[in-house]
Formats: C-alpha cells, sequence, structure tokens
C-alpha cells in the first residue's frame, strides 16, 4: 500500500523531528517542516504529532487542538488552519485568499487521536499545576513512544513534584527496556531497582518470561546480562514494598488498637468499679458518633465556613451525650443490680436493645457517612502504594491524647483516688468515708464519656448506624480481661497487642479466621494468666 | 436398701407435675393432631397448620430454655452462646434434609444448590454420610456435645466463671457465626439451608409430617423436663447448686467442680442440639443468623421471664416471650425490641425469680396472711383464756413460710 | 467420667510400688517420696510434713521457708499475728496455693503439691475457712449428705441414693453437733455460731485424718465455744488436728502443743505457757 511518495513523506518526518530537536532551546516560532508531516499519510502524521509534543509550546499546543476539532486542512499541500473568516497558515498564520471550501480537512482517526493525547500530555508536563503535571505523566506512563524519550528525561531533570518524578520514571524506565540497545536496557533495569512501585515490578517481571513452547522457547528479554540485572531490581523492589507493607499493617494495627483502646477505657473504668460488665457500652459508642453528626449538621447549616472544625466541637459534645446517657443507666437500672454482676449484664443488654431501637426511630435504619473535616483526609503515602490516611493518624493521636488525660484524672486527682480506691475494695473504701454512690455515677459517666470520644473517633473512619457499636463490646471486654481489671497500663498493651495480632492474622488467614484466632488465643491466655497481663496477686486476687 | 431407679425417677417428681405432664402430652399427641388432621377447617376448634408449626417452634424452644436453665439457674452459670448449640444441631439435621432434596432442587443435581452455585463438583469430606437419618441424629446430639465438651473443658479448668464466661461463650458463638456466614465454610453462607422437601422420603409439607414433627418436639421437651427433673433433684444436682453457691467448698469436700460443670454444660448443649434439629424442619430454614449473640441472650431473657431455678419457670418464659414476640412482630414490628429490652430490665430489677417467684411470693403472702389471721384468732383466744402474749409458735412458722419463699433455690444463682 | 485420673492413679500406686521396694526413702524431705493418694502411710507417726516452703505474692513474701510437722493423732494450735501466713499455709496444705518451692507431704507418700484440691479431700485432708463456708440453700442435712465420705465422681452422684447407715451417720452427726432440731432448715437460715459447727460437721462427715480449722469459733458463744474445745479433744487421737485461733483462752483449753507464726515461718514452738513466756513471741505480740 505504501506508494513511494508516503515514504518520502515518512522519511521527511523524522527529518523534521531531528531538526526540531536540534533546534529545540531557541525556538520560538514553528517550524514549518516540523508540521508539514501533519498533511500525509497517517504514519507521517503521528510522527509529527509526536514532534509537535517534543517541541512544545503554545503554537504547537493551538495547532493540536485545531487538529483535534477538525480545523486543519490541506490546500495544494500547503497545511492550513480553517476558521470561520478563511483560510490561514498553520505556521505563520499569514491569511490566504482560497476559499474555505477549497481546503481538504484532515480526517482525525483513534489512532490519531491517542497520539495527539499523549503530545498534548508532553505538552502539559511543562505546566505549572503539579496535578496537571501529573495527569499529563499518567498518560504518558501508557502511551508514550520512544520519540518522546528526551522530553521525558528533560521533564524529568525540571520536575520537583515525588509522585509526577516517579511516573515519569517509570515511562521513561518503560520506554528503555524496549529500547533495541541492550546497553540502554541494562541501565534501565539497573536503575528500576531503586523504585518501589508494583508496576515496575510487573514490567521488569515480563522480561524474564519465555515465549513460545518447550524447547523452541525464547526469553523476551535476549540478554542474559539484563535479565539478571532485572532479576536483582525486582527483589530489591519486592523487599522495599515488603517492607511498606509490613510498617501498614502495623499502622492499620495500631489503628484498630487505638479504636479498641478508646471502647476499652471507658469499659475499663466501669467495669473495674462496679464490677459490672456494661453491654450497652457500644451504644455509648453509638451515641458518641451520632453526636457527632449532630454537631457536623449544625456546623453545615449554621457555620458553613468553619466546617473544617466540627470535629473540635465534637469532642466536647460526643464526650456529654454519651456522658448523660451513662449516667442516666447507672442511676436507672445499674445502680439497683450491684452484686448480681450476671443480672447486670441481661439489664445492660436490654438497655442496648432500647438504645439501639432509639436510633433507628430517630435517625433512620440506614448507614450515614460522616465527611472528614478536609485537614484529616488524604495520607502519607508509603511505598508500595501503601497509604497511611491522615484520619487514622489523628485518631491515634486522639486516643493518646484521651489515655493522659484518664491517666492524669486516676493519678493526680481525689475522684481518681477515689476511684482507685472502690476498684480494690468497695466495703474499705466506704468505710473510710469515700462516697461509692457519687464515685459509680461519676465513674461510670467519666467512662461512658470515653465511651462517647471511641464514638467520634470511629465516626471519622467508619459508617454511623444504629447498630455500629454491637461487635465493639467483646473485644472491648477481651481487652480488659487481657490487660487485667483494673489496670490502665493493661489496657493499653492488651488493645494495641490484639489491635496488631488481629491485622497481622488478617493479612494471614483472613478476617473471619482472625477473629477465630484470637479469640482461641485469648481463652489459651486466661488458662496461664486467668488474672490478665498486669494481675493483682494474693489474698485479694480472686474474690 | 437402695432403691430401683425407675422409682426414683418416679418420685422426683411430685404427683401434680405428674398430671400436669400427662395432660400436656394429652394434648400434644392426640388433641393437636386431631383438631389439626381430622377437623375441617370451618370447625372452631380447627388447629390451623400455621398455628401447629408455631407452637412446635415454641416447643422447641421451650427445651432450649430447660437447657439453659438447667445449667444457669441450677449450676449457676450464664451461657451466652446457647444459640451456637441449637444452630449446630439444626445445621447437622440440615445437612440430612438438603440431601434429601436430591435433585429436585433448582440446578436439578446431585449436589445441593448452593454448592452447585460455588461450582463445588464434589461433597466436603465433613458431608461424607450426611444422607443418612441415623448418622444425621448422631450428629445432632455429638456435634454441640463435642465443641461444649471441648469448650467447657479449657474453660472450666481455667476457672473461668461469672461475667468472664458468659462473655466468651458470647464471643464464641460470634465466631462462629463469622465462620458459618462464609460461603467456604460448605453450609451455604448467608442464605443457610432451605427449601426442605421430605424426611425419610416423606413430604416434609404435608399435615402428617407437620403434627408428627409437633409430638416429637412434645415428647422430646417431656424428656427433657423428666431427665431435668431427676437431675436437680438427685445428689447430682445438689452438687451442682452447691458449687453455684459455694464452689471452693466443693471441692474441699472431694468434689471436682470441673467435671460436673463439664457434664451439665455438655448434656445441655446436646438438648439445644436436639431441639434445633426438631425447630429446622418446622421452620423451613436455618442460617447463621440463629447464632448471632442476640439470639443466645435472648434465650437467657426466656428462662429470666420464667423464673430461673425451677423447670416450669424455663417453659412458661420461654412460653410467654415467643408468643409475645410472634404477635408484636405481626403487628408492631418496630416496638417488638423497645418491648424485649424493656423486658430485661424490668424482670432483672423487679421480678429476679420471674414469673414463678412472683407466684410463689404471692402464695406465701396469702398463706402468711392466713396464718396471721389464725395466730391473731388463736392468741385472741389466748389472751382472753390467760391474759398473757400472743401464742409464739404460729408466728415462727409464719417466719419460716416466708423466709422459704423468699430465698428460692434461685437466689444464689449469682454468687 | 475421669478416666484419664484413674490411669494417673494407677500409674502412680504402681510407681509408689516400685519405690517401696526400692526402699528409698531415707527420712530426708527430699525426693524418693510418691504420690499415692487413698493410702495415707503414717509408719513415721508424722501426718504432716511442711518443709522450707516460700510462697509469694508480687515480691511479698507470704511464707519464708516455713518447715512445720505434725504427728499423727496431735491437736496442734497454730497462733500468729495477722499477717503470719496462717491462711497461705492452709491454702498451701489444701492445694489452693502452690509453693514457689518447698514440698509438702501428707504422711510419707502424698506429695500435696501435686494434687487438685479435690484429690487432697479424698487424700484425707478437711478444711474449715475462716468464714463459715457450707451451701446456703441446701438443708442442714443435705449439707451433711455431701460432704459425706463417698465416692464423688460425676458417675455416682448421679445415681445415687442415701442408704439407710448413711442416714444414720448423718443423723449421728447432726446430733453431734446439736442441729438435729434443724436439719431440714436452710443453711442460710442458721446462726453464725450454728453455720460454724455446720461446716465443723461437714468436716466430720468427710472422716478426714486432718482437719485444718481456720478460726472455728470466731462469733460463738462463751457456751458454744466450750463445747467446740470439748468436739475438738475428743477428735485428737483419732483425727489429727490443726487449729488456727487467736482466742487464747480457748487454745489453752484445747491444751495441745503451739506454734507461733510469724512472718511467714516459725517463730517459736512448745506448749502455750513455754511460747507465752518467749520473749520474742512477746516483742511480736507487744510490738517493741
Amino acid at each position: 500500500m505504501f506508494g513511494p511518495t508516503k515514504r518520502q513523506w515518512c522519511i521527511a518526518a523524522v527529518l523534521c523531528v531531528l531538526m526540531a530537536l536540534a533546534a529545540l532551546p531557541a525556538r520560538a516560532a514553528l517550524d514549518p517542516a516540523l508540521v508539514q508531516g501533519l498533511g500525509g499519510d497517517f504514519n507521517a502524521r503521528v510522527a509529527a504529532i509526536d514532534a509537535l509534543g517534543v517541541a512544545g509550546g503554545d503554537e504547537a499546543a493551538a495547532l493540536l487542538d485545531a487538529l483535534e476539532g477538525g480545523r486543519l486542512g490541506t490546500v495544494d499541500g500547503r497545511l492550513v488552519v480553517i476558521a470561520p473568516d478563511g483560510l490561514r497558515d498553520a505556521t505563520s498564520g499569514e491569511a490566504l485568499a482560497a476559499d474555505a471550501g477549497a481546503a481538504t480537512r484532515i480526517t482525525v482517526n483513534n489512532r490519531l487521536r491517542r497520539a495527539i493525547g499523549t503530545a498534548r500530555a508532553a505538552l502539559a508536563l511543562s505546566s505549572a499545576q503539579p496535578a496537571q503535571r501529573l495527569a499529563a505523566a499518567d498518560t504518558l506512563r501508557e502511551n508514550a513512544s520512544p520519540a518522546l524519550l528526551p522530553v521525558l528525561a528533560r521533564a524529568l531533570a525540571a520536575e520537583q513534584d515525588d509522585a509526577v518524578r516517579a511516573v515519569l520514571r517509570y515511562a521513561t524506565a518503560k520506554l528503555e527496556l524496549a529500547s533495541p540497545d541492550p546497553a540502554l536496557r541494562l541501565k534501565a533495569a539497573q536503575a528500576l531497582g531503586g523504585s518501589s512501585d508494583a508496576a515496575v515490578k510487573n514490567l521488569l517481571a515480563a522480561l524474564l518470561e519465555k515465549r513460545g513452547d518447550g524447547a523452541a522457547a525464547t526469553w523476551v528479554e535476549a540478554d542474559a546480562e539484563v535479565r539478571a540485572a532485572a532479576a536483582a531490581s525486582m527483589r530489591a523492589i519486592d523487599r522495599r514494598i515488603g517492607l511498606a507493607q509490613t510498617a501498614g499493617t502495623l499502622f492499620s494495627g495500631l489503628s484498630l488498637g487505638s479504636i479498641l483502646l478508646l471502647a476499652a477505657l471507658g469499659l475499663a473504668i466501669t467495669y473495674g468499679v462496679m464490677g459490672v460488665i456494661n453491654m450497652a457500652h457500644g451504644e455509648l459508642l453509638m451515641v458518641g458518633a451520632y453526636a457527632t453528626f449532630l454537631v457536623q449538621g449544625a456546623f453545615r447549616s449554621h457555620l458553613p465556613e468553619y466546617l473544617d472544625l466540627y470535629v473540635l466541637a465534637a469532642i466536647p459534645a460526643a464526650f456529654l451525650a454519651a456522658a448523660l446517657v451513662g449516667i442516666a443507666m447507672e442511676r436507672l437500672v445499674l445502680r439497683h443490680l450491684y452484686g448480681r454482676p450476671l443480672e447486670s449484664l441481661l439489664a445492660t443488654w436490654g438497655l442496648s436493645l432500647v438504645l439501639i431501637q432509639a436510633a433507628r426511630v430517630l435517625f433512620g435504619p440506614q448507614n450515614l457517612e460522616l465527611a472528614n473535616p478536609s485537614w484529616m483526609s488524604g495520607g502519607v503515602e508509603l511505598a508500595g502504594g501503601v497509604v497511611l490516611p491522615y484520619n487514622r493518624i489523628v485518631i491515634l493521636g486522639f486516643a493518646a491524647f484521651v489515655l493522659v488525660l484518664i491517666w492524669l484524672m486516676m493519678q493526680k486527682t481525689r475522684l481518681g483516688m477515689f476511684v482507685r480506691a472502690v476498684t480494690q475494695n468497695r466495703p474499705m473504701a466506704g468505710c473510710v468515708g469515700v462516697p461509692t454512690a457519687r464515685v459509680d455515677t461519676l465513674a461510670f459517666a467519666i467512662g461512658s464519656g470515653v465511651a462517647g470520644l471511641g464514638g467520634l473517633a470511629l465516626s471519622q473512619i467508619a459508617n454511623v448506624g444504629p447498630a455500629m457499636g454491637t461487635g465493639y463490646i467483646v473485644d472491648a471486654f477481651m481487652v480488659v480481661v487481657l490487660g487485667g481489671v483494673g489496670q490502665l497500663a493493661g489496657a493499653v498493651w492488651a488493645a494495641l497487642g490484639l489491635g496488631i495480632v488481629a491485622k497481622f492474622l488478617e493479612g494471614w488467614a483472613g478476617a473471619v479466621v482472625a477473629k477465630i484466632l484470637v479469640l482461641v488465643f485469648i481463652i489459651a491466655f486466661i488458662q496461664k494468666r486467668p488474672q490478665g497481663i498486669f494481675a493483682l496477686k494474693g489474698r485479694f486476687a480472686d474474690s | 436398701m437402695r432403691t430401683p431407679f425407675t422409682l426414683r425417677l418416679f418420685q422426683s417428681m411430685p404427683r401434680g407435675g405428674w398430671i400436669a405432664l400427662a395432660i400436656f402430652a394429652a394434648v400434644a399427641w392426640i388433641g393437636v393432631p386431631v383438631a389439626h388432621l381430622a377437623l375441617p377447617e370451618s370447625h372452631p376448634l380447627h388447629v390451623f397448620a400455621y398455628t401447629v408449626s408455631l407452637l412446635g417452634k415454641i416447643l422447641c424452644y421451650m427445651v432450649v430454655a430447660v437447657a439453659m436453665d438447667l445449667i444457669w439457674g441450677y449450676a449457676g452459670i450464664l451461657s451466652l452462646g446457647h444459640g451456637l448449640f441449637f444452630a449446630l444441631g439444626g445445621y447437622a439435621f440440615g445437612m440430612y434434609l438438603m440431601r434429601q432434596i436430591g435433585r429436585d432442587g433448582s440446578y436439578g443435581a446431585e449436589l445441593p444448590d448452593f454448592m452447585v452455585f460455588l461450582d463445588w463438583k464434589e461433597l466436603p469430606w465433613y458431608w461424607a454420610g450426611s444422607d443418612s437419618l441415623l448418622w444425621a441424629l448422631f450428629l445432632v446430639v455429638a456435634l454441640p456435645g463435642l465443641v461444649a465438651f471441648v469448650f467447657g473443658w479449657f474453660a472450666f479448668r481455667s476457672r473461668i466463671k461469672g461475667v468472664y464466661f458468659s462473655i466468651i461463650t458470647q464471643a464464641l458463638t460470634y465466631a462462629a457465626m463469622l465462620l458459618f456466614f462464609r460461603n467456604e465454610t460448605g453450609f451455604g453462607g448467608n442464605n443457610g439451608f432451605t427449601d426442605f422437601k421430605r424426611i425419610l422420603g416423606y413430604d416434609i409439607t404435608s399435615p402428617g409430617m407437620r403434627v408428627t414433627l409437633f409430638a416429637l418436639s412434645a415428647a422430646l421437651l417431656i424428656a427433657c423436663l423428666v431427665l431435668g427433673r431427676y437431675l436437680v433433684t438427685s445428689r447430682f444436682g445438689r452438687v451442682l447448686a452447691a458449687i453455684r453457691d459455694a464452689e471452693s467448698r466443693v471441692m474441699f469436700i472431694g468434689y471436682n467442680p470441673l467435671h460436673y460443670k463439664l457434664f451439665m454444660w455438655t448434656l445441655s448443649a446436646m438438648l439445644c442440639g436436639l431441639a434445633g434439629a426438631l425447630y429446622v424442619p418446622q421452620v423451613g430454614i436455618i442460617n447463621p443468623s440463629e447464632m448471632s449473640p442476640a439470639n443466645s441472650i435472648e434465650i437467657a431473657v426466656w428462662v429470666a421471664v420464667g423464673g430461673r431455678g425451677t423447670l416450669v419457670g424455663a417453659v412458661l418464659g420461654a412460653g410467654i416471650v415467643n408468643l409475645a414476640k410472634s404477635v408484636f412482630t405481626v403487628y408492631l414490628p418496630e416496638y417488638w425490641p423497645f418491648v424485649l429490652g424493656f423486658l430485661f430490665i424490668v424482670v432483672t430489677l423487679y421480678l429476679p425469680d420471674g414469673v414463678v417467684g412472683l407466684w410463689r411470693k404471692l402464695r406465701a403472702r396469702r398463706a402468711a396472711a392466713a396464718l396471721d389471721d389464725a395466730s391473731a384468732a388463736a392468741g385472741a383466744g389466748l389472751s382472753a383464756a390467760i391474759g398473757g402474749a400472743p401464742a409464739e409458735v404460729p408466728a415462727t412458722e409464719r417466719q419460716a413460710a416466708r423466709s422459704t419463699a423468699d430465698t428460692p433455690i434461685a437466689k444464689g444463682a449469682n454468687a | 467420667m475421669i478416666p484419664t485420673l484413674e490411669i494417673e492413679r494407677e500409674r502412680a500406686h504402681l510407681d509408689a510400688e516400685r519405690e517401696n521396694q526400692r526402699e528409698h526413702w531415707d527420712g530426708s524431705a527430699a525426693d524418693g517420696r510418691v504420690y499415692r493418694p487413698g493410702e495415707l502411710d503414717l509408719s513415721h507417726k508424722v501426718i504432716l510434713y511442711l518443709d522450707d516452703i516460700t510462697v509469694s505474692f508480687d515480691g511479698f513474701r507470704a511464707l519464708n521457708k516455713l518447715s512445720l510437722t505434725i504427728d499423727a493423732g496431735e491437736l496442734r494450735c497454730i497462733i500468729g499475728p495477722n499477717g503470719a501466713g496462717k491462711t497461705t499455709m492452709m491454702d498451701v496444705i489444701t492445694g489452693k496455693t502452690r509453693p514457689d518451692s518447698g514440698t509438702a507431704f501428707f504422711g510419707q507418700t502424698i506429695d500435696l503439691t501435686r494434687l487438685t484440691e479435690p484429690e487432697i479431700a479424698h487424700a484425707g485432708i478437711g478444711r474449715k475457712f475462716q468464714k463459715p463456708t457450707i451451701f446456703e440453700h441446701h438443708s442442714a442435712f443435705e449439707n451433711l449428705e455431701l460432704a459425706m465420705k463417698a465416692d464423688k465422681r460425676v458417675r455416682r452422684t448421679l445415681f445415687a441414693s442415701l442408704l439407710d447407715d448413711e442416714r444414720d451417720r448423718v443423723a449421728e452427726v447432726l446430733r453431734q453437733i446439736r442441729l438435729d432440731q434443724a436439719a431440714d432448715r436452710p443453711a442460710g437460715l442458721l446462726s453464725h455460731g450454728q453455720k460454724q459447727w455446720l461446716e465443723i460437721g461437714m468436716l466430720l462427715m468427710q472422716e478426714p485424718r486432718l482437719l485444718l480449722l481456720d478460726e472455728p469459733v470466731a462469733g460463738m458463744t462463751d457456751d458454744e465455744t466450750e463445747r467446740t474445745a470439748e468436739l475438738f479433744t475428743s477428735l485428737a487421737g483419732k483425727h489429727s488436728l490443726v487449729v488456727v485461733e487467736h482466742d487464747m483462752a480457748f487454745v489453752e483449753a484445747l491444751g495441745g502443743k503451739v506454734t507461733v507464726l510469724c512472718e511467714g515461718s516459725v517463730l517459736a514452738e512448745g506448749d502455750l505457757a513455754t511460747v507465752q513466756a518467749d520473749p520474742r513471741v512477746i516483742e511480736v505480740y507487744l510490738g517493741r
């Protein structure tokens, strides 16, 4: 099909590219030779489009726009822009006398469109906006042609943004690995060892495959040295990704642990003081989460400009809401069940049913999704696509903050002293004048309030719904059991440890099996140390 | 002279109890079948299919309540995981029912539908023998029994007690629920087993089968009550209650509480398994939600409502709560959780001994009042005669009557 | 129900015989004695050896190298200030607490540190707690019935029925502890002193060789105390008794040898007068 003229066009186009490259730094206006290829056959057009991408500049961009919009044509072999008011020369911009109808429009097919997109991306690499550069780099990563290598090199040298650099490096490596020059391929294979991108690893893995069957099979990569370099680089990438993933799992374990801690801290206080497992403790989380939801709603309608700060305002709201519900529970129900722990279990379960149904009636059964404030969205990206979201980092810090507050309260205040006294020996505390009833109420209020804070934290990473708290009571109780009753330090270790163990097991065996294994582990643990990690020993231990 | 076992079995229940059981048996084995099968639908005494199935279901719940009462009311061990044993029994029998479907499933395959759907080619190994009714019946008892035995062995051995034990049983059933939700576990995932067709080749939806299952449930309940009554009146039952009240003392007089608790715990689980097996064909479905912690804790509230530590209380409680539930879920479904929730609270706060306790208290009060009248009369007579203080004896009797009324056996269940 | 236990016992029994054939034991409280419940060997006229027992809770030494022997048929009183380790010592003997180091032997052959509480009870040690611990919802009669020496495995209790001679035995003990009038009353309704007596009665029903009694007369009237002393002295000889008591009049009434515990070890031993004259004892009780 290729006639001699077409071949000539091709050669001309390639020549044009080379000339354009030579002339690059000094260029201002478009070289007519560069664009001439657009009037030729498809191959010539693609080459010309690539050349435009390499050349860069506003004129090139305008020309690509015209081409894509079907406003480019030829009149007697001369490239023209078809404007509503007549024809203009594509390079010089001078108006032509000829009638618009005289021009033959250049048709654009999908292949050309793709080429145009790539060229545009090449142009956009010099954009001032990092986001645009990133988008451009992403386009090039899949579609770049070898002709664009110099552009990539230039962009890489000038690029400051890490994300864009990573993509550019990938695009370059992909082109280089496909290069016919073994030396270039070797260089690329070695350089890729510095990457931590799973996609790069796949690229290298492709080199180590064989084409064809049996004895006739040939390596995709013919050069053994390049293959060895590729294999070494793959190992390096694997190591780096593995490390990042471990760090990521550790982090999500800590994150789960921090939520468990917020749920368990309150339970540890109430269980320690009153010897009562509050089965409605999970519902106090739910109360805190709905309080957060209401605060968000209030900000949205009254203070939209401060919406980002609603989380801060929700801290006291969630605490108070849960604390009030807690006080009501203690005064109305638990107080009357003192010394009957199993019945308290049932009564508080009843309370939880009532609270869940009340939430369902008040807020509807559907799950609500709360928007993170902008300063909590996004995250730190580790290698291999592992992201540590900011909201979880903030929650981790928040849990630490609450922990410190509770610790200060328990150790430094009079109430804390009373609470510890009642936890250890209620009758004796009563005898020496500790107002046990008031301590009960206050401790319950604080424990419930902390659960409310847990709900606030939970609302930032999970959906808010009437039954959101039910899953947490058992886990929180396990933390209390593991940590030892009334032991703050034990609760911390148990929560974080349980979170991390659960996440690692999840990665290894799946969520369900992990859950079962954790349960088995806890039962086994209780066999060995029935009083928890930090046991109270001695005569009081089994009372 | 050693009393023969059958005689002691007979003696374990007062005559009133046997009469009540006989009446119940007559109604369940003769009355209901006749009313359902023989009477035309227009007849005012006709019992509808829906009612038979509902009552059959409640009978199964009553068995579970008795099993729960044996371990909670008498041994003081509150299980929040009995739903697991019930469901295991149900699943064990469900496997047989699934195999009985044969090629009548929607895929027309030899394998149960859900396996075809998962593209499985053969039955997993643990389905071996599931086409045999005998094997299924064995599993119905053995599977919950084994799970309970292994779990109980570890839990009781490490002296896990009170709320610790309760919460761990809850975690156990929760974990099992998650496991059964998975398709790969091989029990139908979310949907569980359903669309049963027949038992031993007989149509499962036929009136005859319905009545048979109902009568079997009634028989199971009667057997449970007789067995339970024997257990709690035997020395074994006294040891069990002693463990509940003062475990260390029991150990120091030479009983090993581990074995006693484990026996009762395992037996209780097996009874639940049997109830589950009868429940599934009557309800027509078994899925993992039966293992949800909420279901298990509801069992505890049946017993609490009726009055724990009394077998009749467990039966009454299961009946009352479940009938109320049936009514509410039909007419006011959104209020049922409120009712149930408040039931938990009210019963634990105001009716620690349940309906039976309330009834006993009222009866004792009436008896005391009668004694008061009598002693007042006697006292008046005496004072009139000798001018002294009112007589002493009736007063102490009255006290005794009151104190026995105030300390039913269940009081110490939390100790 | 407990086949493993039986196998264990069988094995231990064989071991014991082998050990006996070797005549290994040389009189020290070291190795060589074996675990053989049910067969109390009193060949050396000693029923209880505690040797070098140490128990600590979080660094606090409740028992500190405690060594003590009780002769067969002896009535021994243990006194000592609060925290001297009296209750912990009983915990060690009955298997509730495992010592960190040291040995505890019942007779020549039974290693108490290797048995569980019920096994120790079967071996023949009965214990009365400081706070009366009875089954409050059972009648006094049932309390005694449950304590009665019998096969206490599940299988047996399931089908156990009270034989006539057993009934007589319960009635006899009920008379002995003066509760025959209150036999059918729930034990929870008894007076404090009656509960103490009931617990002693349960101990008697067990027919133990060694009775450990932790403050048995606390809360009793003088009259009851006196009768308790009578009962204990009548038991001595046939049984061995270890009585922990603060009530010196009661200790005097019992009249046996007295051991003073202090800070987890034996401070003095001898008859009451000797002990009371010991300057160290006076110092401990009266302070410096």
